[in-house]
């Protein structure tokens, strides 16, 4: 088995499976009608994209589970996700600032990978670039629109840009997994799109007259399974039934 | 050895009578869904596409698509679906455009969604996005400033 690319595509699909399965729980509680399609539209995307990417990982695997077993029937420690990934919603800020970090730096990291030599991954790239580019656009949006609103929400904005702060260095964080696809030359080095990152956040962050925290925090931990307490609970919701019926189909 | 053209034909003209479960007024072929009819040895396929990574639609469209061929005694005939190259709404047939037209979407636009956008019911090209996600995940929210009707506009990528 490739043990590296296995590795790396289960980062990939548990971001975003996580990251959707988060942004499902706002159904039915978003602010507007508009914003809580919006929210489930982006969770469709991702799950979508997870089930393509842990589909594809399962196969490198070669032992038999497709994404629904990879999704289903693993513990918290197995999940390759990002810190920020699983963080809980908070406020609509919160949400917002969360998404603009992650939508930002996917939508490069897709990207590079619609050109990767791995064929595979490479088309469903190609796929998900598409959609994350309306992500990042939809976050980019509402963090002026609340950066540059009434008070309160400049001030929830400027809370949530500090408590998301925390997790950029684990988001961009190269495992040694990651790194030797890296040198294989199949993905890039996560690091790689730091500088850009910053640089697209920080103009979005200035129309919308706040600024990203300078404040430096070195946690990482989710690539290797070191998660905070929340994904377990996230995990507990999202794995009952499959858990309680393993052999159910409809 | 290709599949013979009256073969292809047919599925094609069979294919083109399924609706897209979401946007029923237009078929599968008009949405540029049918990737391709081929065939390998004499064994003919059918190749669909996602529009989007997550559309719920997309094995509904499978099913449909294997029950009309099934319906036509074409058993014989597989379905798969394939990624590459990606949908987009420039797939879209020009015949896809008027029926979307005359069923109240607006169709993509070839300037893409900072254009103006012509109201699909009165025809005015007064008229603002509401959201940027609409009904279904290919579709964003708009409304006319003449005849005051919001209407879904498709996304254009």
């Amino acid at each position: 088995m490739d043990h590296s690319l296995f590795r790396a595509l289960t980062q990939l699909g548990d971001d975003s499976l996580i990251l959707g399965q988060r942004l499902c729980e706002w159904c039915g509680h978003a602010p507007t009608i508009e914003v809580d399609l919006g929210l489930s539209n982006l969770a469709l995307d991702l799950i979508g994209q997870a089930t393509l990417l842990l589909d594809y990982a399962g196969e490198v695997e070669g032992g038999g589970r497709d994404a629904d077993a990879l999704a289903f029937h693993r513990n918290a420690e197995q999940f390759a996700n990002c810190l920020l990934a699983e963080q809980p919603n908070g406020d609509f800020a919160r949400t917002v600032v969360r998404h603009l970090f992650f939508a930002t730096y996917a939508s490069a990291l897709y990207e590079a990978l619609a050109a990767s030599p791995d064929a595979r991954l490479a088309e469903i790239a190609a796929k998900a670039v598409k959609e994350l580019r309306y992500h990042a656009d939809f976050a980019a949006d509402w963090a002026e629109r609340l950066g540059d609103g009434t008070e309160e929400s400049r001030a929830r904005m400027a809370e949530a840009l500090d408590w998301h702060w925390r997790f950029v260095n684990d988001l961009f964080h190269d495992d040694r997994d990651w790194a030797a696809c890296a040198a294989r030359g199949l993905v890039p080095l996560r690091q790689s799109l730091r500088y850009g990152f910053e640089r697209d956040v920080s103009a979005i962050l200035e129309r919308a007259g706040l600024a990203l925290p300078r404040k430096v925090w070195p946690i990482v931990g989710g690539r290797s399974g070191q998660h905070s307490e929340h994904l377990s609970v996230l995990l507990a919701t999202m794995q009952v039934l499959p858990r309680a019926h393993p052999e159910a189909v409809w | 050895m290709p599949l013979p053209s009256d073969l292809a034909g047919r599925i094609a003209a069979i294919l083109a009578d399924v609706p897209d479960p979401e946007i029923p007024a237009v078929s599968i072929i008009d949405l540029g869904i049918v990737r391709e009819v081929g065939g390998d040895d004499g064994a003919a396929w059918v190749a669909l596409t996602p529009t989007y990574s997550g559309c719920p639609a997309t094995s509904a469209i499978g099913r449909a698509a294997r029950d009309a061929l099934d319906a036509a005694g074409l058993e014989g005939v597989s379905i798969r679906i394939v990624l590459s190259p990606a949908w987009s709404t420039a797939m879209i047939t020009p015949q896809g455009h008027d029926k979307l037209r005359r069923y109240g979407i607006a169709p993509p636009s070839a300037t893409g969604e900072s254009g103006p956008c012509a109201c699909p019911r009165c025809g005015s090209l007064s008229t603002h996005e509401i959201s940027r996600f609409g009904s279904t995940p290919c579709k964003a929210l708009w409304q006319c400033d003449a005849c005051l009707e919001p209407f879904d506009r498709f996304k254009c990528h």
